[in-house]
C-alpha cells in the first residue's frame, strides 16, 4: 500500500463527496445549501489540486486540468456569494443562489471527471 | 522551460498545502467562535470577514480587529491562528529560497536557459567541445570575425569563466559531459543553423566519441577534431571526420620546412601564423646537430621530421622502455647538466625541449643555454598561463599545442580560401617562395603579413558589381590601389584567385579582370584591407579609381559636367 495514492484518491473523493452535499437539494432553498460546505468543498478542491503539481505524466495532467476547472468554477462561486451577501443592497436572492448553486454544479462535473480517471487509472493498473 | 515549472512545483507541493490548511483552520475557527458587534449584540463573523482578517494578520499587515472588537474567545483562537499562518509562510518561504539555491534545480535552470539561447541562435554557429587553451582562442577569434559558437565543458569553472571575458557576440556555454549525446543535442547539433562540430578536448577518447555521435546523428555535418596520438587520428579518418589537426604533427612539418625551404616556412608561418615573429628577427635555425629531450609524441614526430631532412638527433630521454625509444638514447631527464654533457651540448647547435611538464622544459633551456649560450631552442609550452616565463626565458620558438590547434582551426573556418592556397603554393619550388617573400617584404616594413580573402558579391563589394553589371571591367590593381590617393598601391599583394568556375590563379597578373563569384586573397598591412573594402563598397570611390578622374557624386554637379564634357566634345 503506498501512502500517497491514499492521500491523493482521499482528496479526491473528498473533494467529490462535499460539493455533493453542497449541490444536492432545491436549487434555489437556502436551507439546502450550507455555506460551511462550499467553504470545505473549496479548501479540499485546493488541496487536491495542488496534490496534482508536478505530475509529469499523461493521466496526471488531466487530473490536474480537471482540478483545475473545479477550483475556478467554486472560486467563481464564493466571489458571487461573497459580493451578494456583503456588496449589494438586496443581499441573498434566491437567483443568485441558484446561479452559484449551478456554479457548484459544474464543479461538480469536473470532479466527477476526476473520479473517473482516477478509477480507470487504478483498474488498468496491474502489479 | 517545462522541467524547471514542473521542478518548482513539484518541490511546492507540501509548502502550499500547509499554507491551504492554515488558512482553512484559521478561517473556520473566527466563523465559529462567537463574536459581539458594537452594540453588544452577539455576532458571527461571515466567512468573507474572516478571509479578509486572516489575510492580512497571516502576512503580517495587521489592520486591527475589524470590523468589530474582539471577544476574548476570539483573541485566544487569533493568538494560535497568528503563529500558524506565519510559520506556514516561513515554511513556505524558506522552502521556496532553499530550492532556488539547490544545485541541482540550477543545473536544470542552467541547462534550460542554455538550451534556450541555443534555440534562439538564427544565424550559422559551430558547436565547440572543450574550453582549454585551444577552445577560448576559437571562440574568441570566431566572435571577433561575427561567427557565433556554443560551448560545452565538463569543468564548471571553465565555463563560469567565459561569463567574465569580454567578448563581442554572447557564446552560450553548458557544463556537461561532452561524451553524453544528449548534451551535444541541446547544444544544438540537430539544430538547421548549426554548421559545424569542433572537438578540442585534450583527450583523443573523448574527442573521438564527440566525432562519431555527431558523424552518427547528424551525418552532414563537417567535424574538425584533435587528436595527439596516429591511433586516435586512423579511428577518426575511417568513418569520414573531415579535419583532423594533430599539434605535433603539424609542427614537426613546420618545423622540417625551416631546413629546407626557409622562404616556404615564411609564407606559411604568415599565413597561419601559429607564432608571431616580426619579419627582422626571422632566423633558419642551424642544420648541425640536434639534441632532443623527451621522446613523447612531440619528441617522435619532430624526430621522424628531422630524420627525414638528414639531420642528427640525440635523444635525452626519463623513461626508455616506455617511450620505446632508439637504443642510443641518453637515459636522464636533461635538467641536470650531467645529462646534457653525455648527449654532447657543447658541440650541439639547436636544443629541443619536448616534455609534458612547464617547469622541466623552461629547466633543461635554462641549464643548456648556460652550457652554449649559441644554441638554438625550442620549447614545448604546456599551459597557457605559463606565457610569461616562457617569454623571458628566451626561447627562439616555442610550441604551446592549444594555440596552435586554435589558430588552425580559426584559419579552416574563417579563411578557407587559405587551404587552396597554401596546397597550391606547396607545389612551388624555393625560387617561387622567394619571390613572393621579397614582394611581401617589399610592401611592409617589419610586422608580419595580415591576410584576407574578399568575394566579389552584391554583400561584400557592391560597388565592384554594380559597375562589372554596367558592363565596366574591374582589375585585381583597381582594388589594390589606395582610394585616397589613386596613384599609389596600397601596402599588399595579391596572392591568390579563385574563379566562379573554379579556375585558379597563384599570385595573379594586376590586369586580371575580375567577375562576379571570384574570391580574391590578399596578404598585406592591415590597414590596406580597410581601404581597400572601402573601395569594394563605395561607387565613388571605384569610379575614381578605374578612370583616375574624381567624378562629381551630386546630381547637380552631375549634370553640370555632363554638360561641360557635351559642350567640350562639340
Amino acid at each position: 500500500m503506498n501512502l500517497e495514492k491514499v492521500f491523493f484518491a482521499f482528496f479526491i473523493v473528498l473533494a467529490l463527496t462535499l460539493n455533493f452535499g453542497f449541490f444536492i437539494g432545491e436549487l434555489d432553498e437556502p436551507n439546502h445549501h450550507n455555506v460551511y460546505e462550499l467553504f470545505a468543498a473549496l479548501v479540499v478542491s485546493l488541496i487536491a489540486t495542488i496534490m496534482k503539481f508536478g505530475d509529469r505524466a499523461h493521466i496526471g495532467a488531466v487530473l490536474l486540468a480537471t482540478s483545475l476547472v473545479a477550483d475556478l468554477q467554486l472560486i467563481a462561486a464564493v466571489v458571487i456569494w461573497t459580493i451578494t451577501a456583503h456588496a449589494t443592497d438586496a443581499g441573498m436572492t434566491p437567483m443568485v443562489l441558484a446561479s452559484i448553486v449551478s456554479l457548484s454544479g459544474g464543479a461538480l462535473l469536473a470532479n466527477i471527471t476526476s473520479v473517473i480517471i482516477l478509477v480507470t487509472e487504478t483498474v488498468m493498473f496491474r502489479r | 522551460m517545462h522541467n524547471i515549472i514542473y521542478l518548482l512545483l513539484r518541490r511546492m507541493r507540501v509548502p502550499l498545502i500547509v499554507i491551504i490548511l492554515a488558512y482553512a483552520t484559521s478561517i473556520l475557527g473566527l466563523v465559529l467562535i462567537p463574536g459581539m458587534d458594537d452594540q453588544g449584540n452577539p455576532w458571527q463573523m461571515s466567512f468573507f470577514h474572516a478571509f479578509y482578517f486572516v489575510s492580512f494578520m497571516g502576512s503580517t499587515i495587521g489592520f486591527g480587529e475589524i470590523p468589530y472588537p474582539f471577544t476574548d474567545p476570539q483573541r485566544i483562537w487569533t493568538t494560535v491562528a497568528m503563529y500558524m499562518t506565519v510559520i506556514a509562510w516561513l515554511y513556505a518561504i524558506g522552502s521556496l529560497f532553499s530550492l532556488l539555491q539547490d544545485q541541482a534545480f540550477r543545473r536544470v535552470v542552467a541547462y534550460t536557459n542554455f538550451a534556450y539561447a541555443v534555440r534562439r541562435i538564427r544565424e550559422p554557429f559551430y558547436l565547440v567541445c572543450g574550453l582549454g587553451g585551444a577552445g577560448k582562442l576559437v571562440i574568441r577569434e570566431l566572435a571577433e570575425h561575427g561567427i557565433r559558437s556554443v560551448i560545452v565543458d565538463r569543468n564548471e569553472t571553465r565555463i563560469q569563466s567565459l561569463l567574465l571575458e569580454e567578448l563581442p557576440l554572447r557564446i552560450p556555454g553548458l557544463t556537461a559531459d561532452v561524451t553524453d549525446s544528449s548534451a551535444l543535442v541541446a547544444a544544438g547539433l540537430y539544430n538547421r543553423h548549426c554548421a559545424g562540430v569542433i572537438a578540442l578536448t585534450g583527450d583523443d577518447q573523448v574527442n573521438l566519441t564527440i566525432a562519431l555521435t555527431s558523424k552518427l546523428l547528424a551525418p552532414g555535418l563537417p567535424v574538425i577534431c584533435r587528436a595527439e596520438s596516429h591511433d586516435a587520428q586512423a579511428n577518426m579518418a575511417s568513418f569520414g571526420t573531415e579535419t583532423i589537426i594533430n599539434p605535433f604533427d603539424t609542427f614537426a612539418e613546420r618545423f622540417a620546412m625551416m631546413f629546407q625551404s626557409p622562404s616556404m616556412y615564411l609564407v606559411y608561418e604568415w599565413m597561419t601564423s601559429l607564432h608571431e615573429t616580426p619579419l627582422t628577427e626571422f632566423a633558419a635555425p642551424p642544420r648541425g646537430t640536434w639534441i632532443l629531450c623527451g621522446y613523447g609524441r612531440f619528441g617522435k614526430a619532430l624526430q621522424k621530421s628531422l630524420s627525414f631532412k638528414g639531420i642528427q638527433t640525440t635523444i635525452i630521454e626519463a623513461d626508455v622502455v616506455r617511450t620505446n625509444a632508439p637504443e642510443s638514447t641518453i637515459e636522464g631527464r636533461g635538467t641536470e647538466a650531467i645529462t646534457l654533457h653525455e648527449a654532447g651540448i657543447e658541440q650541439a647547435d639547436g636544443l629541443i625541449a619536448g616534455t609534458d611538464d612547464d617547469a622541466n622544459n623552461l629547466s633543461i633551456i635554462m641549464t643548456a643555454l648556460h652550457l652554449n649560450k649559441d644554441l638554438f631552442t625550442v620549447s614545448r609550452q604546456n599551459i597557457s598561463s605559463n606565457d610569461a616565463i616562457f617569454a623571458a626565458a628566451g626561447i627562439d620558438i616555442t610550441m604551446h599545442p592549444g594555440r596552435l590547434i586554435g589558430k588552425r582551426v580559426v584559419d579552416i573556418l574563417t579563411t578557407p580560401l587559405l587551404t587552396d592556397f597554401l596546397r597550391m603554393a606547396n607545389l612551388q619550388n624555393e625560387e617561387w617562395a622567394n619571390v613572393l617573400v621579397s614582394r611581401v617584404v617589399g610592401v611592409l616594413t617589419d610586422q608580419p603579413p595580415e591576410s584576407w580573402a574578399l568575394t566579389i558579391s552584391t554583400k561584400q563589394t557592391p560597388a565592384v558589381t554594380q559597375l562589372l553589371k554596367r558592363g565596366g571591367t574591374v582589375t585585381v590593381q583597381d582594388l589594390l590601389m589606395d582610394p585616397r590617393d589613386t596613384a599609389t598601391p596600397l601596402p599588399c599583394v595579391a596572392l591568390y584567385l579563385k574563379h566562379s568556375d573554379h579556375q585558379e590563379l597563384l599570385l595573379p597578373a594586376d590586369d586580371t579582370p575580375l567577375q562576379v563569384g571570384d574570391q580574391l586573397l590578399i596578404c598585406g598591412h592591415a590597414s590596406a584591407e580597410t581601404h581597400m573594402r572601402w573601395t569594394a563598397r563605395n561607387n565613388h570611390a571605384l569610379r575614381h579609381i578605374c578612370s583616375g578622374y574624381d567624378r562629381p557624386s551630386g546630381s547637380l554637379w552631375r549634370w553640370l559636367s555632363a554638360r561641360r564634357s557635351d559642350r567640350t566634345e562639340t
